[in-house]
């Protein structure tokens, strides 16, 4: 087991310098200075005074050299300083924010797991039943959902038809005042939506993978044999069938993580969050970016963490794996 | 693939598809999206630009089917001219994919070996960069415009394809009908593009399909957040943004749009997964 963690371990590392050269081709190969917008604005920036702006951030030197610059920089976890008028870290803007962003993250793949994994394997066994079919349009409509739109027809229902949540921030402006359980109440109240919503899609494509997965299982020989023997059918299904049916689901696990860290952009800036995603969106208005590139840095090395996590439970799971590989 | 019947792929294909009736909807819906867009400047009952302050968030009636904008402009006739957007932003995307995805996938399903290393190291890389996050940084530094979301998504968007016509070629490589094409001299171009690519078309087919549906959300969401195709050029998206600005007083802003986004967006999906079950009926079902 640990030589396998050691193997998957390796082939990370030149995953990551692909992402740090990618991260930092992107922002410097698009077209426009990264300091056009500080200094457009500002009608008394001189000629010179760009130069010295553009110094400062080696924005001058050619460009491996400012990769290595870069590169250097972000080994001892100093990605910079914003550009934004706070002049602050951007590895502390980006962690007072992350705590927030997992956290959604997290409820809603609880909540996708917690829901998807039962859908698709009711719906497989009762293959064409009403409840089958239900699901099956809900998933067609789930995959087609903008769920940006969703969320705007669920803030008119819930918040301003009905009042029975917020629909915006995470915590109302009188929080620090409620006593303690009501101010958990109030927290609550205010992720309900955001939960939902970034669950919503990987809800519909987990459900069907798991129909597809739990179909194959139970045409298998051995849940034959389990029945031939005599086991309740509730006994095949949990116990033989929904084992190794759950397998394969653990690998999806690590796929949607980017799914969902690129969705919080469009959450967090609907409801007005102030996660990772939001911060992004207004690093990006303002091509504030070191910020763009400490976070683009950040969104594929916890996409790379979520693989590695997902690969090492299934070899865990699975000894098949990690004796072949 | 036509198993006893004996009468080709391209039957075979037909039958099987108009005998699938979440396919033949879903082709409805797509045929009826290019008619209401190339009819656009026919059947659109107002001027879609037209501003009238007099009749500034007026309800759905008689004379404004869905109602107006914040700026009294027919959502209707929007609607109608945004259909031009989503397709031309669906399409030029998937085709822009398509191109890179097929040209890396032949050349390292073709080639194998250290080009193949490389191109699926920088697969592997892209894929693991959420996609929102690599567009949003692009677009910070361009100027918010059709072409070039229509790039970025592109762009962003043709890893999935490069792995379907690698596998495609890898397996290809091996059949006799390549062997004997190289035997009689026909250089490694020739191979690629007459002999491999056209059999590997069909899951491009596919993947292009349910392509033009995402990269049509993609630029729905970029336009919602205001940095997709920008006002006045009415897009299904940034007619949404008016929808949120207004969410309290005007409900019609927010539900007709993006009806109008999930009917498009399902019609493609179900025209994508009817070809796929029609081309191979074993893939019915999987994902």
């Amino acid at each position: 087991m640990s030589r396998y963690i050691a193997r998957r371990l390796l082939i990370m590392i030149p995953l990551l310098f692909g992402i740090t050269l990618l991260s930092f081709a992107v922002i410097h190969l698009a077209p426009g200075s990264p300091t056009d917008l500080q200094t457009d604005l500002n009608p008394k920036a001189s000629a010179e005074a760009k130069e010295r702006l553009r110094a400062l951030y080696d924005l001058d030197k050619p460009f491996h050299v400012q990769y290595f610059l870069w590169l250097k920089k972000i080994l001892v976890l100093d990605l910079g300083t914003s550009f934004s008028p706070d002049r602050r870290p951007v590895s502390g803007k980006i962690l007072e924010r992350l705590p927030v962003t997992i956290s959604i993250n997290l409820l809603s793949m609880i909540l996708i797991f917690a829901a998807a994994i039962p859908i698709g394997v009711l719906s497989a066994v009762h293959q064409n039943s009403l409840f089958d079919k239900i699901t099956g349009v809900f998933v067609f409509i789930g995959f087609a959902m903008p769920t940006f739109w969703l969320a705007l027809l669920l803030m008119i229902l819930f918040g301003i038809h009905l009042g029975w949540l917020p629909i915006s921030g995470i915590r109302s402006i009188n929080h620090e005042y409620l006593p303690l359980v009501d101010s958990w109440i109030d927290l609550a109240k205010h992720l309900v939506l955001p939960v939902l919503l970034s669950a919503f899609g990987g809800l519909a494509g987990l459900s069907r993978y798991m129909r597809s997965n739990m179909l194959e299982v139970i045409r298998q020989d051995y849940i034959t044999t389990a029945r031939a023997k005599g086991l309740s059918e509730t006994t095949v299904i949990c116990r033989h069938a929904l084992r190794n049916a759950l397998l394969p689901v653990i690998t999806i696990l690590g796929l949607s993580v980017p799914g969902l860290i690129g969705g919080s952009v469009i959450f967090e800036t609907i409801f007005a969050i102030p996660g990772m995603g939001q911060l992004f969106y207004m690093s990006a208005m303002a091509r504030d970016y070191p910020v763009i590139m400490g976070i683009l840095l950040i969104g594929a090395v916890l996409t790379l963490l979520g693989n590695l996590l997902a690969d090492i439970s299934y070899a865990l799971a699975d000894p098949r794996i990690r004796v072949s590989r | 693939m036509g198993k006893g019947t004996g009468q080709g792929l391209w039957t075979d294909f037909r039958r099987r598809f108009a005998g699938n009736r979440l396919a033949l909807a879903g082709s409805v819906v797509v045929l009826l999206l290019f008619l209401v867009s190339f009819l656009a400047p026919v059947i659109a009952p107002h001027d879609p630009g037209a501003i009238d302050l007099g009749k500034v968030l007026s309800p759905p009636s008689g004379d404004h089917l869905l109602g107006t904008d914040q700026l009294g402009r027919d959502v209707l006739s929007r609607m109608i001219w945004g259909s031009r957007i989503s397709l031309k932003v669906g399409f030029v995307a998937t085709g822009i994919a398509i191109v890179i995805g097929t040209l890396l996938g032949a050349l390292s399903g073709y080639y194998g070996g250290f080009i193949d290393g490389l191109i699926m190291r920088l697969v592997d890389v892209m894929l693991c960069f959420p996609t929102f996050f690599l567009i949003l940084a692009v677009i910070a530094f361009l100027e918010p415009s059709i072409w070039n979301i229509m790039a970025i998504i592109g762009l962003t968007g043709w890893m999935g394809i490069t792995r379907l016509v690698r596998a495609d070629f890898i397996t290809l490589r091996e059949r006799e009908f390549v062997q004997a094409a190289r035997v009689i001299g026909a250089g490694d171009l020739r191979i690629i593009l007459v002999h491999m690519l056209p059999n590997a078309m069909a899951s491009v087919l596919v993947a292009a399909t349910l392509g033009i549906a995402g990269a049509i959300l993609t630029e729905s969401a970029l336009s919602f957040l205001g940095i997709g195709v920008q006002p006045p050029t009415p897009s299904w998206g940034n007619m949404l943004t008016a929808g949120k600005d207004n969410i309290d007083i005007a409900w019609w802003l927010s539900v007709f749009p993006g009806l109008a986004i999930l009917v498009t967006v399902l019609g493609f999906n179900l025209l994508g997964e009817g070809i796929r079950d029609s081309l191979d009926p074993r893939l019915r079902g999987r994902d």
